[in-house]
């Protein structure tokens, strides 16, 4: 973990596009948000994309969420922060229902996406994952062509013309800022891409189903540094029109590309606020030995 | 590395190392390169005998083995006898075994890695597969004879019920109860086979990252969405490997044949079909065939190995050469099926 003293190393690339932060009224400093992200802006008129009240969390016996309750905001982005085993990636899945996938777990309380409970048995699965997309931490893409991974979620959801699905490839690809890259060997293998590359290919392929929703498992945390902020800059581009929750080991990483920021511990909530106020005047003991390295 | 050099103190400390010098070490390489070369020896002999067999088979059948041996049925003369019945036999009881083999064996495979849950019905199956695939071909030979050739006598004695049906200017017979047929004999073939073919797909199925699995649902693609376009294309190779080489052994394996009483000695091929020929001229036909007896390769070269005299050596070993060479074409299909699947992925 990072040393006490000044915590954040505070990127020569960030810097550059935006001026230090306002003073704040603890001794913490917040590095600057990347572009894309205000982290001041007042969210009170979005409207909330995800809402999930009480909560809890099984596999089998074992309990690892207790009475969660978090209000994500529309075209926002929200960060999950916590140690490991937290509960935090649990809880993005539960998001998108992949936890379904995992024999032997159960859930109760409530999920209202766009006002609706995703809970409810009678929820499609399918259809809702079309809408909350998801990025995992290792980039996955299929072994087929670049053209062919990020058509998949269009063709499988019925899509068969060849020129909405190029159409669709392109705007895609243009989104996840990897198009210049690839446009010339959209046939070659995906997989001879490079780390950064792949993941950049995976949000794009999540882009192609057009999702409201986009929950990201620690997109950034097996690529190198350059990837890394470019995955962060698009997170800045896309929070304007896709809310994002995002989960993150890099505390530097949440403070950097989120609005709003959550602190699980142990499968508890213990503090979500703006990400600002989090990092500068944390409310909760806790959260604050963690955000200053004391633990984690 | 000379002494001199070995022993030299390196170092402040006063630390030292030799190289190359050291009779442990010496004893340890000594012992690796024994290793390596027992492990040599044990390829060589498997490949010996190989050898040895294909040197014997092949200096017994000269003089026997050309085309005539292909073209011609059995007969009590051994210059005149040939494998045609046999061929033919073959073909039918492969072709069919395959067709209920693989759906049914690459289905149960799909079933239990991609939908099965862990409950104790399903660990039972999966422990067993393994143990079915142990289970001596003569034991399931016995069990085609009673369920299929016999049907449990349900339906009387052999024979003694059948059906003609008039279909596009011809007739195909349907025996009930099944009998000694090909159809029966395909049956048994594909009970012998089939834990093969299932243990190898879900080794292929289970070979496939799991993450392609969850990115692909994750994209709203559905299970079979999924399996049909992630999880079955990146196991193909794989399974077809496993496939081909369940068909390798039934193609020669004799033993549930004999029991389920497929004709030893035979002059015709089934429905008479004995050209690819009337394959097209007598379209009726091929429905007769699988209902039709049969005898296969493995059964004639049996039946001219255990004749008296010395006579058919030469026609048993050109049978052989045949079978081998038959085994060699599936083999290398095996190849380039792998080959031709593993060039739709783009790994």
């Amino acid at each position: 973990m990072v040393g006490t003293g000044q915590i954040f190393r505070t990127s020569s690339r960030a810097k550059s596009l935006h001026p230090m932060s306002s003073p704040t009224t603890t001794s913490l400093r917040v590095p600057p948000a990347v572009a894309g992200i205000d982290r001041d802006k007042d969210m009170s008129s979005h409207a909330d994309a995800i809402s999930a009240r009480k909560l809890n969390f099984y596999y089998g016996e074992n309990q690892v969420l207790f009475d969660v309750a978090l209000t994500v905001p529309e075209r926002s982005v929200t960060a999950l922060i916590g140690p490991s085993g937290c509960g935090k990636s649990t809880f993005l899945r539960t998001l998108n229902r992949m936890n379904d996938l995992i024999e032997g777990t159960r859930c109760t309380g409530e999920i209202l996406v766009q006002g609706q409970n995703i809970m409810d048995p009678a929820v499609d699965v399918v259809l809702l994952r079309k809408h909350v997309g998801m990025v995992f931490q290792k980039s996955t893409p299929f072994p087929k062509s670049i053209f062919d991974n990020v058509a998949y979620g269009p063709r499988v959801a019925g899509e068969r013309n060849r020129a909405v699905l190029a159409d669709l490839v392109e705007d895609s690809l243009k989104k996840a800022a990897l198009w210049d890259e690839v446009k010339d060997r959209l046939s070659n293998s995906a997989m001879a891409l490079s780390g950064g590359q792949q993941q950049r290919l995976c949000i794009a392929r999540t882009l192609a189903t057009s999702p409201q929703i986009i929950l990201m498992d620690e997109p950034a945390s097996a690529l190198d540094p350059a990837s890394t902020a470019r995955i962060e800059d698009l997170i800045g581009e896309l929070c304007a029109n896709y809310t994002i929750v995002i989960v993150t080991h890099n505390m530097q990483q949440a403070s950097r590309v989120s609005h709003q920021t959550a602190f699980f511990f142990e499968g508890r909530l213990i503090e979500v606020g703006p990400t600002t106020k989090i990092f500068t005047s944390p409310t909760q003991k806790k959260t604050e030995d963690y955000i200053t390295g004391r633990f984690g | 590395m000379t002494t001199e050099r070995a022993s030299t103190k390196s170092g402040p400390s006063g630390f030292s190392f030799t190289l190359g010098n050291d009779a442990y070490i010496r004893r340890r390489l000594l012992f690796s390169r024994i290793f390596a070369w027992l492990c040599r020896l044990a390829t060589y002999a498997a490949l010996a005998m190989l050898v040895v067999l294909l040197i014997s088979v092949i200096v017994n059948c000269v003089g026997r083995l050309n085309l005539d041996f292909i073209r011609s049925v059995n007969s009590v003369d051994p210059e005149k006898a040939g494998m045609l019945a046999g061929l033919w036999g073959s073909f039918w009881l492969i072709l069919l075994t395959g067709l209920m083999a693989i759906p049914i064996g690459v289905g149960s495979a799909v079933y239990l890695e991609e939908y099965a849950r862990d409950n104790f019905l399903n660990r039972v199956i999966k422990v067993n597969l393994s143990n079915l695939a142990g289970v001596p071909s003569i034991v399931y030979g016995m069990l085609g004879l009673t369920v299929f050739v016999r049907m449990f006598d349900l339906y009387g004695g052999p024979d003694q019920n059948a059906k003609i049906i008039s279909l596009l200017g011809g007739a195909v017979r349907i025996p009930i109860p099944l009998g000694d047929k090909v159809l029966a004999g395909a049956m048994t073939m594909t009970l012998v086979i089939l834990p093969i073919v299932i243990i190898a797909s879900q080794e292929a199925l289970r070979a496939v990252p799991s993450s392609i699995r969850v990115a692909s649902l994750a994209l709203g693609a559905t299970r079979w969405q999924t399996v049909r376009h992630q999880v079955l294309p990146a196991a193909l190779p794989g399974i077809a490997t496993g496939v081909i080489l369940a068909i390798s052994r039934a193609i020669g394996e004799t033993a549930p044949l004999i029991m389920i009483g497929a004709l030893t000695v035979s002059r015709f091929c089934p429905a008479g079909i004995d050209s690819p020929l009337k394959l097209i001229t007598q379209p009726t036909r091929i429905l007769q065939a699988p209902l039709d007896q049969f005898t296969a390769m493995p059964i004639e070269i049996f039946h001219w190995a255990k004749q008296p005299g010395d006579e058919f050596r030469p026609v048993a070993a050109a049978g052989i050469v045949v079978l081998l060479l038959v085994l060699l074409v599936f083999n290398g299909i095996a190849v380039w099926i792998r080959h031709r699947a593993g060039k739709g992925l783009r790994w």
